[in-house]
């Protein structure tokens, strides 16, 4: 912690002599350095607090106990499964309503007549929560994995038809009426001028769908399941074990986390060739 | 799109209305299980029975309440979070990693923990729905403050502005449209997790959510579907009057476009 704040001010006097190369090395460690001040805070607070017994410990886990947890559960292989077990629902949930919601979009944005019967029932049913839908879900998938796979997809549909038609609805006129002088096909248009024009879009939507189908499978979890990581917390809090709960915080973070990542890194390189543009 | 938006387009009735006569005739015609897909005159019928029935309106009250409460909350919180992070470079360094990454905890994993912190009151639910507001409204205002230009400061400096003119006639007006962006999608977001919380803690208080989740567990299907229309209705409202009240708010700003 005194090394994070010994290097927070990232503009040193060592940083001008070396070279561009080395400054600009100084400056990346000089803002983790940065970042990781108040995390270190936080974490002496809970260290102090876990020392000083400010709270009973059902309340307030020492972070030993919780990495204690972390490790038994990641050696057991336990904690894998569950993992593993919420990313199939997330992923056939982004399958499913992912495939709807694009065919949704596309044939809205493409034909005047789909959309003039169904978008004004879309826009109404996209006003309402996914949250609403669940315990209807509920009687009629029961609680099993057609239940999370049926939300999540219902939560997915929204954005992704919605970024899907506003794709298409942005794309300039020029571009369609060049596609018409070449007398394209309509695979060709799709191939040639849509695609790449609603690019964007489509992955805006693809990024919406997979932060909301994450935020819907932990909600559900804790609502109605026996597996999971949801599943885990809520196991956790009953059991008075806040040790797990902690640790399926720090789960959901870190996966949280890493789908942003993910997602920016794989954005910046489907779409990098429009970075040319600008 | 390009009908005449003045000029009613029929066209938009006939899905709703084709499932509407599809969902009459088979629960008429008894072609499914009519305790799983209750028929439309059972829901009206629960419709105008809760209707007439004063603990559902106080449940949307309850609802409601906790809602603007929390939101008003976390709403202020995100303006201030916002404005320090947008002003202060300093405070974005050490404050916006540590945001950032608190953030992408999804939502609803908060509840858990807050709930054993904070009991299974009013307090957590309060707690949660103002985080849940917090993040859009920190994130807009943020957004808002890092787009005043240098000149913009520049003029406010000529004034001879102090910090409390420099927020509350330079800051805060030039970023509230940002500010209105993430309030409103606060908003969203606060009635999402006000429901999510009233689902999960549905043992505890009142509110629409508890009215429907205990419908679940007494397989009460026609109050859910019911309480469902509701849950959208009450939130489709609030954005609507949301959306009024910022046009109103940023009135001024049309005379610039």
């Amino acid at each position: 912690m005194q090394a994070a704040t010994s290097s927070s001010h990232p503009i040193a006097p060592a940083a001008a002599a070396g070279g561009p190369a080395v400054r600009a090395w100084i400056a990346v460690a000089g803002r983790w350095a940065a970042g990781l001040v108040l995390p270190a805070l936080l974490f002496g607070l809970w260290l102090a607090a876990v020392r000083g017994q400010w709270a009973p410990e059902q309340i307030l886990p020492s972070p030993a106990l919780v990495w204690q947890s972390f490790t038994e559960l990641w050696q057991s292989g336990e904690l894998q499964d569950h993992l593993a077990i919420s990313a199939s629902r997330v992923a056939w949930g982004l399958l499913i309503g992912g495939g709807a919601g694009l065919l949704l979009g596309f044939a809205m944005g493409l034909s005047a007549t789909v959309r003039a019967y169904v978008r004004p029932t879309f826009d109404v049913v996209a006003q309402f929560p996914v949250l609403g839908w669940v315990p209807l879900l509920i009687i009629f998938a029961g609680i099993d994995e057609a239940l999370k796979v049926s939300a999540i997809s219902i939560a997915v549909v929204v954005p992704v038809a919605v970024n899907t038609l506003a794709g298409i609805a942005n794309i300039p006129h020029t571009q369609v009426e060049v596609a018409r002088v070449y007398r394209f096909k309509l695979g060709q248009v799709l191939r040639h001028v849509v695609l790449p024009a609603s690019a964007p879009s489509l992955f805006n939507g693809l990024r919406q769908a997979t932060m909301q189908a994450w935020l819907t499978l932990v909600f559900v979890e804790l609502l109605a399941s026996s597996e999971g990581i949801g599943y885990l917390m809520v196991w956790g809090r009953q059991l008075g074990q806040l040790d797990l709960v902690v640790v399926g915080m720090l789960l959901i973070g870190a996966v949280g986390v890493s789908l942003d990542v993910l997602l920016r890194r794989a954005e910046s390189a489907l779409l990098g060739w429009r970075r040319v543009a600008f | 799109m390009t009908t005449a938006s003045r000029s009613f387009d029929w066209r938009g009735l006939v899905l709703p209305g084709l499932l509407l006569a599809a969902w009459a005739t088979v629960t008429a015609a008894h072609w499914v299980d009519t305790r799983l897909i209750v028929p439309p005159a059972g829901v009206l019928r629960t419709a105008l029975r809760s209707l007439a029935d004063p603990s559902f309106h106080l449940g949307v009250l309850f609802s409601v309440a906790r809602d603007l409460s929390g939101f008003a909350l976390g709403a202020l919180g995100g303006v201030a979070l916002g404005t320090l992070l947008g002003v202060s470079r300093r405070a974005d360094r050490l404050i916006g990693p540590t945001f950032h990454t608190v953030r992408q905890i999804a939502l609803f994993a908060w509840l858990p923990l807050l709930s054993s912190w904070l009991g299974y009151g009013e307090l957590s639910k309060l707690v949660f729905i103002a985080l849940s507001a917090l993040y859009p409204v920190a994130l807009g205002t943020f957004e808002g403050v890092r787009q005043i230009t240098a000149s913009q400061a520049e003029v406010a400096r000529v004034y001879g502005f102090d910090r409390r003119q420099l927020l509350f006639r330079l800051i805060l007006p030039a970023a509230s449209p940002q500010i209105a962006t993430g309030l409103s999608l606060g908003l969203v977001y606060a009635w999402v997790a006000t429901i999510g919380s009233e689902f999960l803690l549905a043992n505890w208080g009142h509110g629409l959510g508890n009215i429907v989740i205990k419908g679940r567990a007494a397989f009460d299907v026609e109050l859910i579907v019911f309480g469902m229309v509701v849950i959208g209705l009450v939130g489709t409202l609030l954005n609507r009057v949301a959306a009024r009240l910022e046009a109103r708010a940023l009135h001024w700003r049309r005379v610039a476009t």
